[in-house]
Protein backbone atom coordinates (compact mmCIF):
# COMPACT_ATOMS: atom_id res chain seq x y z
CA UNK A 1 0.00 0.00 0.00
CA UNK A 2 1.93 3.41 -1.07
CA UNK A 3 -1.50 5.37 -0.61
CA UNK A 4 -1.48 7.56 2.83
CA UNK A 5 -4.16 9.89 4.57
CA UNK A 6 -1.48 12.52 5.32
CA UNK A 7 2.05 12.86 4.74
CA UNK A 8 2.66 12.04 8.23
CA UNK A 9 1.02 8.91 7.73
CA UNK A 10 3.86 7.87 5.39
CA UNK A 11 6.32 7.74 7.69
CA UNK A 12 8.91 4.51 8.14
CA UNK A 13 8.59 1.70 5.78
CA UNK A 14 11.11 2.60 4.07
CA UNK A 15 13.37 0.19 1.48
CA UNK A 16 15.97 -1.25 2.04
CA UNK A 17 18.41 -1.52 -0.69
CA UNK A 18 20.92 -4.39 -1.67
CA UNK A 19 24.80 -3.28 -2.85
CA UNK A 20 25.31 -5.63 -4.92
CA UNK A 21 28.47 -3.94 -6.26
CA UNK A 22 29.82 -2.46 -3.18
CA UNK A 23 29.51 -5.91 -1.23
CA UNK A 24 32.82 -7.32 -0.91
CA UNK A 25 33.04 -10.65 -3.32
CA UNK A 26 33.47 -13.90 -0.67
CA UNK A 27 36.46 -16.04 -1.24
CA UNK A 28 35.60 -18.92 -3.25
CA UNK A 29 33.11 -21.66 -1.90
CA UNK A 30 32.32 -19.63 0.82
CA UNK A 31 29.01 -18.01 1.63
CA UNK A 32 27.97 -14.12 0.30
CA UNK A 33 28.57 -11.08 2.09
CA UNK A 34 26.08 -8.60 1.36
CA UNK A 35 25.37 -5.37 2.54
CA UNK A 36 21.94 -3.86 2.96
CA UNK A 37 21.19 -0.04 2.81
CA UNK A 38 18.02 1.08 4.80
CA UNK A 39 16.97 4.54 3.12
CA UNK A 40 15.73 6.45 5.82
CA UNK A 41 16.33 9.75 3.36
CA UNK A 42 12.73 8.45 2.17
CA UNK A 43 11.36 9.65 5.20
CA UNK A 44 8.23 12.69 4.92
CA UNK A 45 11.00 15.37 5.73
CA UNK A 46 14.13 12.88 4.42
CA UNK A 47 15.83 11.69 7.31
CA UNK A 48 15.43 9.09 10.04
CA UNK A 49 14.70 11.59 12.11
CA UNK A 50 11.55 11.73 11.52
CA UNK A 51 10.88 8.52 12.83
CA UNK A 52 12.21 10.44 16.57
CA UNK A 53 10.00 13.83 16.13
CA UNK A 54 6.50 11.95 15.47
CA UNK A 55 6.95 9.76 18.29
CA UNK A 56 7.97 11.97 20.60
CA UNK A 57 5.44 14.53 20.17
CA UNK A 58 3.13 12.09 19.70
CA UNK A 59 3.85 10.90 23.52
CA UNK A 60 3.63 14.40 24.74
CA UNK A 61 0.39 14.91 23.06
CA UNK A 62 -0.69 11.80 24.87
CA UNK A 63 0.62 12.46 28.41
CA UNK A 64 -1.33 15.97 28.21
CA UNK A 65 2.54 17.53 28.12
CA UNK A 66 1.77 19.17 24.45
CA UNK A 67 -1.42 21.07 24.42
CA UNK A 68 -2.47 23.37 21.10
CA UNK A 69 -0.37 26.28 20.70
CA UNK A 70 2.72 25.15 22.77
CA UNK A 71 6.24 26.03 22.17
CA UNK A 72 8.83 23.10 21.45
CA UNK A 73 12.41 23.51 22.50
CA UNK A 74 15.16 21.08 21.19
CA UNK A 75 19.13 21.04 21.24
CA UNK A 76 19.40 19.85 17.54
CA UNK A 77 21.55 19.22 15.23
CA UNK A 78 19.47 19.69 12.20
CA UNK A 79 17.58 16.20 11.06
CA UNK A 80 15.65 16.44 14.36
CA UNK A 81 15.35 20.10 14.16
CA UNK A 82 13.57 19.76 10.25
CA UNK A 83 11.61 16.95 11.30
CA UNK A 84 10.07 18.63 14.74
CA UNK A 85 9.91 21.80 12.93
CA UNK A 86 7.63 20.20 10.08
CA UNK A 87 5.32 18.45 12.50
CA UNK A 88 5.31 21.55 14.80
CA UNK A 89 4.00 23.70 11.30
CA UNK A 90 1.50 20.63 10.58
CA UNK A 91 0.05 20.38 14.17
CA UNK A 92 0.14 23.92 15.11
CA UNK A 93 2.95 24.15 17.42
CA UNK A 94 5.88 26.71 17.67
CA UNK A 95 9.75 25.26 17.65
CA UNK A 96 12.82 26.67 18.88
CA UNK A 97 15.26 24.94 17.82
CA UNK A 98 19.03 25.52 19.59
CA UNK A 99 21.53 24.43 17.20
CA UNK A 100 25.54 24.43 17.19
CA UNK A 101 26.52 27.25 15.14
CA UNK A 102 28.86 25.38 13.11
CA UNK A 103 26.47 23.18 11.12
CA UNK A 104 25.28 23.98 7.05
CA UNK A 105 23.53 26.76 5.97
CA UNK A 106 20.87 24.38 4.38
CA UNK A 107 19.88 23.11 7.58
CA UNK A 108 18.95 26.84 8.94
CA UNK A 109 17.31 27.52 5.51
CA UNK A 110 15.33 24.73 5.78
CA UNK A 111 14.30 25.29 9.62
CA UNK A 112 13.08 28.82 8.56
CA UNK A 113 11.44 27.18 6.25
CA UNK A 114 9.01 25.22 8.17
CA UNK A 115 8.80 28.32 11.18
CA UNK A 116 11.41 27.10 13.32
CA UNK A 117 13.36 29.87 15.58
CA UNK A 118 16.89 29.08 15.73
CA UNK A 119 19.43 29.82 18.72
CA UNK A 120 22.95 29.43 18.14
CA UNK A 121 25.37 27.63 20.87
CA UNK A 122 28.69 28.14 20.64
CA UNK A 123 30.86 25.65 17.88
CA UNK A 124 33.54 24.62 20.46
CA UNK A 125 31.71 21.69 22.57
CA UNK A 126 29.47 20.77 19.22
CA UNK A 127 26.48 19.41 20.35
CA UNK A 128 27.27 19.36 24.09
CA UNK A 129 27.04 22.68 24.01
CA UNK A 130 23.67 22.38 22.25
CA UNK A 131 22.22 20.32 24.85
CA UNK A 132 23.96 22.34 27.66
CA UNK A 133 22.72 25.75 26.48
CA UNK A 134 19.00 23.80 26.09
CA UNK A 135 18.93 22.62 29.22
CA UNK A 136 19.51 25.93 30.63
CA UNK A 137 16.62 27.89 28.18
CA UNK A 138 14.25 24.78 29.46
CA UNK A 139 15.27 25.94 33.08
CA UNK A 140 14.99 29.63 32.85
CA UNK A 141 11.25 28.81 30.24
CA UNK A 142 9.05 25.81 32.30
CA UNK A 143 6.24 26.84 30.14
CA UNK A 144 8.31 25.20 27.06
CA UNK A 145 7.92 21.68 26.19
CA UNK A 146 11.28 20.20 25.66
CA UNK A 147 11.27 17.00 24.15
CA UNK A 148 14.84 16.25 24.78
CA UNK A 149 15.72 13.76 21.71
CA UNK A 150 19.03 12.22 23.91
CA UNK A 151 16.92 11.54 27.16
CA UNK A 152 13.30 10.80 25.65
CA UNK A 153 12.33 6.73 25.66
CA UNK A 154 9.69 7.83 23.19
CA UNK A 155 12.98 8.34 20.93
CA UNK A 156 14.51 4.56 21.41
CA UNK A 157 11.00 3.05 21.05
CA UNK A 158 9.85 5.25 17.89
CA UNK A 159 13.35 2.50 16.53
CA UNK A 160 12.25 -0.47 18.59
CA UNK A 161 8.67 -0.28 16.86
CA UNK A 162 9.41 0.60 13.71
CA UNK A 163 13.19 0.67 12.11
CA UNK A 164 13.71 -2.69 14.04
CA UNK A 165 11.02 -4.55 12.82
CA UNK A 166 11.21 -3.50 9.31
CA UNK A 167 14.78 -4.73 9.10
CA UNK A 168 13.98 -7.69 10.44
CA UNK A 169 11.14 -8.09 8.34
CA UNK A 170 12.51 -7.27 4.54
CA UNK A 171 16.45 -9.32 6.17
CA UNK A 172 15.24 -11.68 8.52
CA UNK A 173 19.02 -13.41 7.88
CA UNK A 174 19.88 -10.03 9.16
CA UNK A 175 23.65 -10.39 11.17
CA UNK A 176 25.15 -7.11 11.46
CA UNK A 177 22.94 -3.68 12.20
CA UNK A 178 24.94 -1.06 11.78
CA UNK A 179 24.12 2.54 12.76
CA UNK A 180 25.38 6.00 14.24
CA UNK A 181 25.59 6.77 17.42
CA UNK A 182 24.10 10.04 18.28
CA UNK A 183 21.32 10.45 20.55
CA UNK A 184 21.87 6.87 20.69
CA UNK A 185 17.98 6.17 19.69
CA UNK A 186 18.44 4.21 16.63
CA UNK A 187 20.70 1.78 17.99
CA UNK A 188 19.38 1.32 21.45
CA UNK A 189 15.75 1.23 19.99
CA UNK A 190 16.44 -1.02 16.83
CA UNK A 191 19.71 -2.80 18.25
CA UNK A 192 17.13 -4.10 21.43
CA UNK A 193 14.70 -5.34 18.83
CA UNK A 194 16.73 -7.06 16.76
CA UNK A 195 18.72 -8.66 19.66
CA UNK A 196 15.40 -10.09 20.79
CA UNK A 197 14.91 -11.55 17.42
CA UNK A 198 18.20 -12.99 17.31
CA UNK A 199 20.73 -13.10 20.18
CA UNK A 200 23.44 -13.52 18.05
CA UNK A 201 23.15 -10.61 16.05
CA UNK A 202 25.84 -7.67 16.51
CA UNK A 203 24.76 -4.25 17.09
CA UNK A 204 27.51 -1.99 15.39
CA UNK A 205 28.34 1.94 16.71
CA UNK A 206 30.01 4.27 14.23
CA UNK A 207 30.22 7.40 15.88
CA UNK A 208 31.60 10.52 13.85
CA UNK A 209 34.87 11.61 14.48
CA UNK A 210 35.14 15.59 14.11
CA UNK A 211 38.12 18.04 14.54
CA UNK A 212 39.61 19.06 17.42
CA UNK A 213 37.53 22.07 17.79
CA UNK A 214 34.16 19.77 18.70
CA UNK A 215 35.99 18.47 21.18
CA UNK A 216 37.14 21.49 23.01
CA UNK A 217 35.83 21.16 26.44
CA UNK A 218 36.06 23.58 28.53
CA UNK A 219 36.81 20.72 31.20
CA UNK A 220 36.48 16.71 30.47
CA UNK A 221 33.13 17.23 33.36
CA UNK A 222 31.79 18.72 30.32
CA UNK A 223 31.80 15.69 28.29
CA UNK A 224 28.12 14.33 27.36
CA UNK A 225 26.86 10.40 27.18
CA UNK A 226 23.00 10.61 26.30
CA UNK A 227 21.04 9.53 28.95
CA UNK A 228 19.44 7.02 26.69
CA UNK A 229 22.88 5.09 26.07
CA UNK A 230 22.92 1.34 27.24
CA UNK A 231 26.66 0.27 26.35
CA UNK A 232 24.90 -3.43 26.46
CA UNK A 233 23.09 -3.35 23.63
CA UNK A 234 26.33 -2.57 21.42
CA UNK A 235 28.73 -5.58 20.41
CA UNK A 236 31.25 -3.02 18.96
CA UNK A 237 31.40 0.76 18.61
CA UNK A 238 34.12 2.51 15.70
CA UNK A 239 35.09 6.04 15.47
CA UNK A 240 34.97 7.51 11.73
CA UNK A 241 37.00 10.56 10.82
CA UNK A 242 35.55 12.89 8.05
CA UNK A 243 38.36 11.87 5.86
CA UNK A 244 36.75 7.93 5.68
CA UNK A 245 33.27 9.35 5.74
CA UNK A 246 33.60 11.58 2.36
CA UNK A 247 35.61 8.88 0.77
CA UNK A 248 32.82 6.32 1.44
CA UNK A 249 30.10 8.86 0.62
CA UNK A 250 31.23 9.05 -2.71
CA UNK A 251 32.04 5.04 -3.02
CA UNK A 252 28.39 4.81 -2.63
CA UNK A 253 27.47 7.22 -5.10
CA UNK A 254 29.94 6.41 -7.41
CA UNK A 255 29.44 2.54 -6.96
CA UNK A 256 25.93 2.52 -6.56
CA UNK A 257 24.48 5.46 -7.28
CA UNK A 258 22.88 6.29 -4.19
CA UNK A 259 23.32 10.09 -2.92
CA UNK A 260 23.69 10.04 0.99
CA UNK A 261 24.70 12.64 3.78
CA UNK A 262 28.15 12.41 5.34
CA UNK A 263 27.03 10.61 8.51
CA UNK A 264 25.81 7.94 6.06
CA UNK A 265 29.77 7.64 5.15
CA UNK A 266 30.77 7.07 8.60
CA UNK A 267 28.20 4.14 9.20
CA UNK A 268 29.04 2.39 5.94
CA UNK A 269 33.29 2.99 6.36
CA UNK A 270 32.20 0.76 9.59
CA UNK A 271 29.71 -1.80 7.91
CA UNK A 272 32.48 -2.33 4.89
CA UNK A 273 35.08 -3.08 7.80
CA UNK A 274 32.80 -5.44 9.08
CA UNK A 275 31.89 -6.93 5.80
CA UNK A 276 35.94 -7.63 4.91
CA UNK A 277 36.34 -9.11 8.42
CA UNK A 278 33.10 -11.38 7.88
CA UNK A 279 35.03 -12.37 4.39
CA UNK A 280 38.54 -12.61 5.98
CA UNK A 281 36.96 -15.24 8.03
CA UNK A 282 34.65 -16.96 5.41
CA UNK A 283 31.51 -16.62 7.15
CA UNK A 284 28.55 -15.27 5.67
CA UNK A 285 26.88 -12.29 6.73
CA UNK A 286 23.87 -10.04 5.86
CA UNK A 287 24.65 -6.36 7.38
CA UNK A 288 22.06 -3.68 7.48
CA UNK A 289 23.34 -0.45 7.30
CA UNK A 290 21.17 3.38 7.89
CA UNK A 291 21.27 6.10 5.29
CA UNK A 292 20.67 9.10 7.46
CA UNK A 293 19.54 11.42 4.93
CA UNK A 294 20.44 12.15 1.66
CA UNK A 295 23.08 14.66 0.10
CA UNK A 296 21.18 17.65 -0.47
CA UNK A 297 21.76 19.42 2.97
CA UNK A 298 25.21 18.79 2.24
CA UNK A 299 26.23 20.32 -0.84
CA UNK A 300 27.47 23.86 0.19
CA UNK A 301 30.29 21.86 1.94
CA UNK A 302 31.58 21.15 -1.92
CA UNK A 303 32.37 17.24 -0.84
CA UNK A 304 30.77 15.97 -3.55
CA UNK A 305 33.39 17.46 -6.20
CA UNK A 306 35.70 15.69 -7.38
CA UNK A 307 38.58 17.71 -6.04
CA UNK A 308 36.89 17.78 -3.24
CA UNK A 309 38.62 17.45 -0.09
CA UNK A 310 36.93 16.65 3.74
CA UNK A 311 39.12 19.15 5.12
CA UNK A 312 36.34 21.68 4.49
CA UNK A 313 34.95 19.50 7.06
CA UNK A 314 37.23 20.56 9.83
CA UNK A 315 35.29 22.54 12.77
CA UNK A 316 32.17 21.56 11.17
CA UNK A 317 29.02 19.14 13.02
CA UNK A 318 28.55 17.50 9.47
CA UNK A 319 26.69 14.59 10.81
CA UNK B 1 64.02 -17.12 16.49
CA UNK B 2 64.08 -14.52 19.13
CA UNK B 3 61.14 -13.82 21.45
CA UNK B 4 60.74 -9.78 21.85
CA UNK B 5 61.74 -8.57 25.05
CA UNK B 6 59.98 -5.32 25.08
CA UNK B 7 56.50 -4.21 24.52
CA UNK B 8 55.61 -2.63 21.47
CA UNK B 9 55.58 1.26 21.17
CA UNK B 10 52.37 2.50 21.07
CA UNK B 11 51.29 6.36 19.30
CA UNK B 12 49.16 8.15 21.25
CA UNK B 13 46.71 10.83 19.83
CA UNK B 14 45.96 13.10 22.83
CA UNK B 15 42.82 15.79 22.50
CA UNK B 16 43.65 19.38 23.55
CA UNK B 17 42.25 19.56 26.82
CA UNK B 18 44.85 16.91 28.28
CA UNK B 19 47.61 18.70 26.32
CA UNK B 20 49.07 20.50 29.13
CA UNK B 21 49.87 17.14 30.73
CA UNK B 22 52.00 16.48 27.91
CA UNK B 23 53.74 19.30 27.30
CA UNK B 24 51.61 20.39 24.59
CA UNK B 25 52.24 17.39 22.28
CA UNK B 26 49.63 16.12 20.15
CA UNK B 27 51.27 12.67 19.62
CA UNK B 28 52.78 11.15 22.53
CA UNK B 29 54.66 7.37 22.65
CA UNK B 30 54.66 4.80 25.00
CA UNK B 31 55.58 0.69 25.04
CA UNK B 32 52.72 -1.26 26.15
CA UNK B 33 51.10 -4.82 25.53
CA UNK B 34 47.70 -4.01 26.81
CA UNK B 35 45.76 -0.40 27.32
CA UNK B 36 46.28 -0.35 30.99
CA UNK B 37 50.16 -0.70 30.87
CA UNK B 38 50.10 1.73 28.27
CA UNK B 39 47.94 4.02 30.54
CA UNK B 40 50.41 3.45 33.14
CA UNK B 41 53.83 4.28 31.41
CA UNK B 42 52.14 7.70 29.85
CA UNK B 43 51.43 8.48 33.61
CA UNK B 44 55.00 7.93 34.17
CA UNK B 45 56.11 10.25 31.74
CA UNK B 46 53.35 12.79 32.01
CA UNK B 47 52.26 12.61 35.49
CA UNK B 48 48.66 13.06 36.17
CA UNK B 49 48.00 11.96 32.79
CA UNK B 50 46.33 8.55 34.38
CA UNK B 51 44.29 10.30 36.70
CA UNK B 52 42.87 12.43 34.10
CA UNK B 53 41.77 9.09 32.42
CA UNK B 54 40.84 6.77 35.17
CA UNK B 55 38.84 6.27 38.47
CA UNK B 56 38.95 3.38 40.41
CA UNK B 57 41.12 1.50 38.00
CA UNK B 58 38.14 2.02 35.36
CA UNK B 59 37.93 4.48 32.17
CA UNK B 60 36.27 7.32 33.33
CA UNK B 61 32.83 8.27 32.25
CA UNK B 62 33.47 11.22 29.37
CA UNK B 63 36.67 9.34 28.75
CA UNK B 64 36.43 7.56 25.58
CA UNK B 65 39.68 5.41 23.97
CA UNK B 66 40.07 3.98 20.22
CA UNK B 67 42.40 1.72 19.28
CA UNK B 68 42.85 1.75 15.75
CA UNK B 69 39.51 4.04 15.60
CA UNK B 70 37.75 0.82 17.70
CA UNK B 71 35.91 1.71 21.01
CA UNK B 72 38.31 -0.37 23.91
CA UNK B 73 35.34 -0.48 25.90
CA UNK B 74 34.32 -3.24 23.72
CA UNK B 75 37.69 -4.68 23.25
CA UNK B 76 38.40 -5.43 26.95
CA UNK B 77 39.06 -1.62 28.15
CA UNK B 78 42.17 -1.87 29.74
CA UNK B 79 43.07 -5.73 29.15
CA UNK B 80 42.68 -4.53 25.78
CA UNK B 81 44.93 -5.95 23.89
CA UNK B 82 48.05 -3.90 21.88
CA UNK B 83 50.42 -4.65 18.98
CA UNK B 84 53.04 -3.21 17.10
CA UNK B 85 51.55 -0.49 15.25
CA UNK B 86 48.79 -0.14 16.65
CA UNK B 87 47.38 3.67 16.57
CA UNK B 88 45.66 4.98 19.94
CA UNK B 89 43.49 8.58 20.67
CA UNK B 90 41.95 9.77 23.71
CA UNK B 91 38.94 11.62 23.22
CA UNK B 92 36.79 13.68 25.66
CA UNK B 93 33.15 11.92 25.16
CA UNK B 94 30.52 14.40 22.83
CA UNK B 95 27.50 14.19 21.57
CA UNK B 96 27.82 13.03 17.63
CA UNK B 97 25.74 11.76 14.39
CA UNK B 98 22.75 12.16 12.61
CA UNK B 99 20.67 14.13 15.46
Amino acid sequence: MTRYESLEASLGHTPLIGLPKLSPKSQPGKPAVRLWAKMEDRNPTGSIKDRTAMAMIDDAEKTGRLKPGATILEPTSGNTGISLAMVAKVRGYNLICVMPENTSIERTQILEMWGAKIIYSPAAGGSNEAVRVAKEISEQNPEWVFLYQYGNPANTLAHYNTTGPEVFEDLPTVTHFVAGLGTTGTLMGAGKFLREKNPNIAIIAAEPRYGEVVYGLRNLDAGFVPELYDASIITRRFSVGAEDSVRRVRELLEVEGIFAGISTGAILHAALGIAKECVDAGVGADIAFIVCDAGWKYLSTGIYGKDSDSEVLDGQLWA
Amino acid sequence: MSTPVSAPAIEVRIPTILRPYTNSEKVVSAEANNLGELIAALNSKYVGLGERLLENNELRRFINIYINDEDVRFMGSLAATLKAGDSVTILPAVAGGCK
